[in-house]
């Protein structure tokens, strides 16, 4: 638990670093709109991250999420093309994303295949299904008031992903610390054999957090064609890479029971600064692309080398 | 009942995992001759071939890596970095001797494979998130180190051009080119390096129960790091044949082309728990990933069908791995155990 306090410590203080280095560098930084900005450019990855720290912290991953978000834009373009109606388009696209969740969650739950090849395959499948239904064209011309939802203020500057974005952060934080749920979850996470002993139905929770995980991706991936206005078969893609580096860099361990909401949304606004920061320094988008890469394996490797540090010093104490 | 026991005595359940694969190709390639004018030709013999000589060559050393439990996801952005760099060498240099340059490319991959190998062997970091940053990492210093360039074929000396092309042994109609020779080579000598050599038995050994691989003192570290350079080393190799097949490199080269070499490897039977799975099932895979990318889109279908094909595939594969596979293997168990114990009765 200390080293976990600890954790959330050196995020925070990397994160006031960070934000006062971008404070000094430049001056259209310290602005309501460039906070809002910050957030609304990657806002839709943000939103997926919340649901993949469930995932993780239950010993999974789910490498299907940019696919899925891929896959619902393009279902709710598709039957808007066709003629349906737009709120029923975006509902296809919420119900075609449960529908990936579920598939991944039949095989790794029921079957008993590992995440990560399940997960693969539906990072692959998922943008095949997207690509048929768009193929290389571009569908835009949605309503206006869809494109509005997506680009402007809903109440002040604050839009509505961003809205979503608070109150599911909300949300999940209570479910995964205040309900019986979040408690199953980090069971399943640090000991899947010891859960299914006490009588832990796994198959149920780790259905629920495929399930979730899909249906916030589709969520995302909706609210991302209305920020661009347009749906291609390739958006959002490479996505997952940003969504697992925020959620392993707030503290959330890759094996799984360890981790919690407050370190996932400090390392978000340290990711949202530095990306931000980077910009506005002049940064291209390819290179923090790989600053992004390099603080993912960091945030795994630092506290290892750490964790050999501490057993050295209590074994010269012996 | 004897000959059923003959036959297990004789064929393993992994071996009959590549058969029925075997046979799923064939059955792909009469669908397709039957809809396709034209299929049974050696130009797509020669089309099929080359696609399947990248994914092959990146596909063994994945296959080691997969067996150690781990998995490289980083090797389509080697082979993207090696094809830039080794191509742009050769554009400012034309007289670099032809083996150089691939032993350069070898070398690039086998270093950027070190990086890979020494984060998951001795920085303990998950081989998931190591090749995920990595994949970032290398595609990203690609991009910003090559400014915007690309590499030409008419920058590139004759002989590179020519080599895709080149026919090393007329065989009637049949052209034998030499990227589809050079995975032909790599697999066999894989094949039996992996089946014969002590040290690659280690592999499967830690690959099946890292523990009890640790307790009889095998050099666990070692052995994943050395499959990460493989894996590298191999890419690079890739990286290079990518720019003698297309000759036209961009910073783009090789993107995706670890789904494709994954998908090849869990396709050809490879478990993907670790511990099990030969190098000519990997390149089994890579055959049938390959017939399916170049036949699907002469099918008059999209040829955005392929990718959700391959999530199909994959998932097909990893099931029955874990299902069947498993079944399978323990009716092996017992039957070989009953005969073991009544040859133990007989005995006096």
């Amino acid at each position: 638990m200390n080293s976990l306090r600890r954790w959330e410590t050196l995020l925070f203080v990397l994160l006031l670093a960070v934000v006062s280095l971008n404070a000094t560098e430049s001056r259209y930084y310290l602005g309501v709109g460039n906070f809002i900005n910050l957030f609304q450019l990657s806002i839709e990855k943000s939103i997926v991250a919340l649901m993949m720290a469930f995932v993780i912290i239950g010993a999974e991953i789910d490498l299907s999420v940019a696919s899925v978000m891929g896959l619902a834009a393009c279902v709710m373009a598709y039957t808007f093309q066709q003629g349906a109606p737009l709120p029923l388009a975006i509902l296809l696209a919420l119900a075609a994303g449960v529908l990936a969740g579920l598939n991944n969650a039949f095989w790794i739950a029921y079957v008993g295949l590992p995440s990560l090849a399940v997960t693969l395959a539906g990072l692959i499948g998922y943008r095949g299904l997207a690509r048929i239904l768009v193929e290389d064209r571009a569908i835009g011309g949605f309503p206006l008031w869809f494109n509005a939802l997506g680009q402007q203020g809903l109440i002040g500057p604050l839009t509505l992903s961003i809205m979503i974005f608070v109150i599911l952060f909300v949300f999940f934080a209570v479910l995964l610390h205040a309900s019986a749920f979040g408690r199953l979850v980090y069971v399943v996470g640090s000991n899947v054999e010891a859960a299914r002993y006490s009588g832990v139905r796994v198959a149920r929770v780790k259905t629920a957090l495929f399930a979730g995980s899909a249906c916030v991706s589709a969520l995302a991936g909706v609210l991302y064609a209305a920020r661009l206005g347009s749906v291609r078969g390739d958006m959002a893609e490479g996505f997952e890479l940003d969504v697992i580096t925020t959620v392993l860099l707030g503290g959330v361990s890759i094996f799984g029971g360890k981790g919690n909401m407050v370190g996932v949304g400090l390392s978000l606004l340290l990711i949202l600064n530095l990306r931000n920061g980077m910009g506005l320094a002049d940064i291209t988008g390819n290179t923090q692309n790989y600053v992004i890469g390099g603080l993912l394996i960091l945030s795994v490797l630092v506290p290892n080398i750490y964790q050999d540090i501490q057993n050295k010093w209590k074994g010269r104490e012996r | 009942m004897a000959r059923v026991n003959w036959l297990r005595r004789h064929v393993r359940p992994e071996q009959l995992r590549e058969l029925s694969l075997l046979a799923l190709i064939v059955v792909a390639v009469m669908f397709f001759g039957s809809m396709i004018e034209g299929y049974y030709s050696f130009r797509t013999f020669n089309r099929i071939a080359s696609s399947v000589a990248i994914i092959g060559v990146v596909a063994v050393g994945q296959t080691l890596v997969v067996l150690t439990r781990n998995i490289d996801l980083s090797v389509g952005s080697i082979a993207g970095f090696t094809a830039f760099f080794v191509g742009t060498l050769i554009a400012n240099h034309n007289g670099v001797n032809p083996l150089l340059a691939v032993a350069i490319s070898i070398a690039i991959g086998g270093a950027l494979g070190v990086v890979n190998g020494v984060l998951v062997a001795w920085g303990r970091v998950p081989a998931v998130v190591v090749t995920l940053g990595t994949l970032a990492i290398y595609r990203g210093v690609l991009v910003d180190l090559s400014g915007a360039k690309t590499v030409t074929t008419d920058s590139l000396p004759q002989w590179l051009v020519d080599l895709p092309r080149l026919n090393i042994a007329p065989v009637g109609d049949l052209d034998v080119r030499p990227l589809f020779v050079v995975a032909v080579v790599i697999v066999i000598l894989f094949q039996f390096g992996m089946g014969y050599l002590s040290f690659a038995r280690r592999f499967y050994a830690i690959g099946s129960n890292p523990e009890a691989a640790q307790l009889i003192g095998l050099p666990l570290k070692r052995v994943v790091f050395i499959a990460f350079v493989v894996s590298g080393a191999l890419a690079g190799l890739a990286g290079f044949m990518t720019l003698a097949r297309f000759g036209n490199i961009t910073v783009e080269a090789g993107r995706g082309l670890e789904l494709n070499v994954v998908a090849a490897v869990v396709v050809g039977g490879v478990n993907i728990f670790g511990g099990s799975g030969r190098v000519t099932g990997a390149m089994l895979g890579a055959i049938m990933i390959g017939t399916l990318e170049q036949s699907l889109f002469r099918l008059g279908v999209s040829e955005f069908w392929r990718d959700a094909l391959l999530g199909l595939l994959i998932l097909l594969a990893v099931a029955s791995d874990a299902v069947i596979l498993k079944r399978l293997n323990r009716i092996w168990a017992r039957t070989e155990l009953k005969r073991i114990d009544s040859l133990a009765e007989r005995a006096p």
